[in-house]
């Protein structure tokens, strides 16, 4: 500053005075920082996440809530006590065995979730890259994956798990393989219409120019932009998955006893509707509010990452 | 049009066709064989093989399938491994009970339309919050459940509602019928009225934003006249593809209500075939089940080329 004229140390003085001290920029949140604060303004999500949550929770850690929390296990028969109504100290019941109800529901709910996580995940492990494939390559790939799409859509959903489960009766895990695997089309369509609207953008030509090859293209540019629409569908796969399992297992040709699901304790309550009717509520219940849960949570992620949603 | 009609009508074709691959080499695989639910200790070895040989079920898998579907063509499923009646007679029976039951909660899941257009014109009431808590609400409960909570409640304080069955024996009248349809009807019904009204809602929401609806209020229309004639018959438009898929779930979705009320239909006939595992009778419903899938769709994807003038298939 020694350079500068008296005139011009002035002048650069005032300028310096006038214009306000700009704070320092920060850097803006990313895309799914942004999507997280919109979710938490949304209370319905907020509380749908919250009850999905401790569903998930104590149904996982059952046996320590069994042990340590109510002192029961979900196979002690209690025959003097059996058909109890629901009373401080046995919440659900017990039912024809004298088996405490909660506790049951509790365990059964570990296989009906875990038969959900499953189904959606094979759902996605299927879906996703015939959609990524169909979307990406277009032309005769697309008309093949659409061909097969269109086939498997015309299959006859429950009749051939009927037809399945009676034939194989499958354990849990082959039970979800197959439901995910009857059940991929609808994650594959909306995951090929977000490519095809990602893959025209300008940047993806660009990358290609530069020398990208196609793997790179799918995994570094395209997949990140599927994170909006796969999560959101694979909420709703988990729930319907839960869903169906659920209504095979309550027509006896899912989860197959001693194994207990909360479709098969809807079951096997058919005897006792009369008897005991917190038999029948108390499953159904359980999944009326964990798939409820998921779809306000589904919802919500929707609306959360739509940037046009604002406010 | 035509080669559109010609090329699905051969795509149905295979895909008949290949279900009903499928279903057959399914079945066959079966562990344990065909008669393993007949074969006790006390039938002979002889006794077994003659079971099997007059079932046809010793032919490899190929031919006997070959038998199996010349044979259908020609309209004959077979007989029924339990009573030995015609497969097609059984099914005959039990076809009107379900059809029964379909219509009637097809109609009365119309209702969801109005109340689809009623919440779109009321957006932002208690009228609208109140539907759209009912739409989320009723498309997580599991609606056989909330039958079943109905029934539960029916059996065990005031009789509301009968425990099951199509009507009571004895006392067959028009009266009693109506009395045993109403809550099946209703609750398969629960389906079309949160599917249609969510769809309504949406439909009109759209149309009313839309700015030829402006221009028809500019234009000093009555407000009636703006929402019949340019509101309603746009949002109504795509309805039609949606009840495509009632055809399908005319069937399908009947299997967990039939099974709830102790409706006598194919649904129920479905379950009790599994579990009796009588195979003609469960590959002729899984046919017949596929061939109305294909069809609705069909119809849906032609009725929409059709009511649609923008979507036009070559």
């Amino acid at each position: 500053m020694a350079q500068e004229s008296k005139a011009g140390a002035v002048r650069s003085a005032t300028l310096r005075r006038a214009a306000p001290a700009e704070p320092e920029a920060r850097p803006s949140p990313g895309y799914l920082a942004l999507t997280w604060q919109r979710l938490r303004r949304d209370r319905v999500s907020m509380f749908a996440i919250y009850l999905f949550a401790a569903i998930c929770l104590i149904t996982v850690t059952a046996p320590l809530v069994a042990t340590y929390v109510l002192h029961t296990d979900p196979n002690a028969q209690d025959l003097r006590n059996n058909f109890a109504p629901p009373a401080p100290g046995r919440w659900l019941g017990t039912d024809e065995l004298g088996r405490d109800n909660l506790t049951r529901v509790l365990y059964a709910g570990r296989v009906s979730l875990l038969i959900g996580f499953m189904v959606a995940v094979v759902s996605l492990l299927v879906g996703v890259p015939a959609g990524l494939v169909a979307g990406f390559y277009g032309g005769r790939v697309d008309d093949a994956i659409n061909a097969v799409i269109q086939v498997l859509q015309n299959i006859p959903t429950l009749f051939f798990l009927i037809i399945l489960s009676v034939t194989f009766r499958p354990d849990p895990t082959m039970l979800a393989v197959i439901i995910g695997v009857i059940g991929w089309m609808g994650t594959a369509r909306l995951v090929r219409g977000q490519t095809l609207s990602v893959g025209r953008r300008d940047y993806i030509d660009a990358a290609r120019v530069l020398g990208a090859s196609d793997a790179r293209l799918l995994f570094q540019h395209i997949l990140p932009n599927l994170i909006s629409v796969v999560s959101v569908v694979a909420g709703f796969e988990i729930a319907s998955g839960i869903l169906f399992e659920s209504g095979l297992s309550y027509l006896g040709l899912g989860v197959q006893p001693p194994t207990a699901s909360w479709g098969n304790m809807l079951q096997n309550s058919l005897d006792y509707v009369t008897r005991a009717p917190w038999l029948v509520a108390a499953p159904g219940l359980m999944i009326f509010l964990t798939v409820l849960a998921i779809f306000l949570l589904a919802d919500g992620l929707r609306d959360a990452f739509d940037p046009r949603m604002r406010g | 049009m035509a080669r559109f009609l010609v090329r699905r009508l051969i795509q149905s074709a295979f895909i008949l066709l290949g279900v009903s691959i499928l279903s057959f080499g399914l079945m066959r695989l079966a562990p344990g064989g065909l008669v393993a639910m007949y074969a006790n200790p006390r039938i002979s070895q002889a006794t077994i093989e003659r079971l099997e040989e007059q079932l046809g079920l010793n032919d490899p898998l190929p031919i006997s399938y070959a038998k199996w579907l010349t044979s259908a063509l020609r309209g004959n499923f077979g007989v029924s491994f339990i009573d030995q009646r015609p497969v097609v007679d059984k099914i005959a029976e039990r076809l009107p009970a379900t059809i029964e039951l379909s219509l009637a909660a097809l109609l009365l899941g119309l209702l969801g339309i109005p109340l689809g257009v009623f919440a779109a014109m009321h957006r932002g009431s208690w009228a609208d919050n109140l539907i759209r808590v009912f739409t989320v609400v009723g498309n997580a409960v599991p609606h056989w459940w909330l039958g079943l909570m109905i029934l539960v409640i029916s059996a065990n304080t005031v009789r509301i509602f009968p425990l099951g069955g199509m009507y009571t024996q004895g006392h067959d009248t028009l009266v009693d019928r109506l009395w045993h349809l109403a809550l099946p009807a209703t609750i398969t019904a629960m389906g079309g009225w949160i599917g249609y009204s969510r769809y309504m809602r949406s439909e009109v929401l759209d149309v009313l934003g839309q700015d030829f609806v402006r221009t028809a209020r500019a234009k000093g229309l009555s407000e009636r006249v703006v929402l019949v004639r340019h509101v309603f018959r746009n949002a109504l438009i795509p309805i039609v593809t949606l009840m495509g898929g009632v055809l399908a779930a005319l069937v399908g979705g009947s299997v967990l209500f039939e099974n709830t009320f102790s409706w006598p239909g194919i649904g129920r006939m479905a379950v009790q075939a599994a579990f009796q595992r009588d195979y003609p009778v469960l590959m002729a419903l899984n046919m017949f089940t596929a061939f109305l899938v294909i069809l609705g769709n069909l119809l849906a994807d032609i009725a929409y080329g059709w009511v649609d003038p923008r979507v036009r298939y070559e």
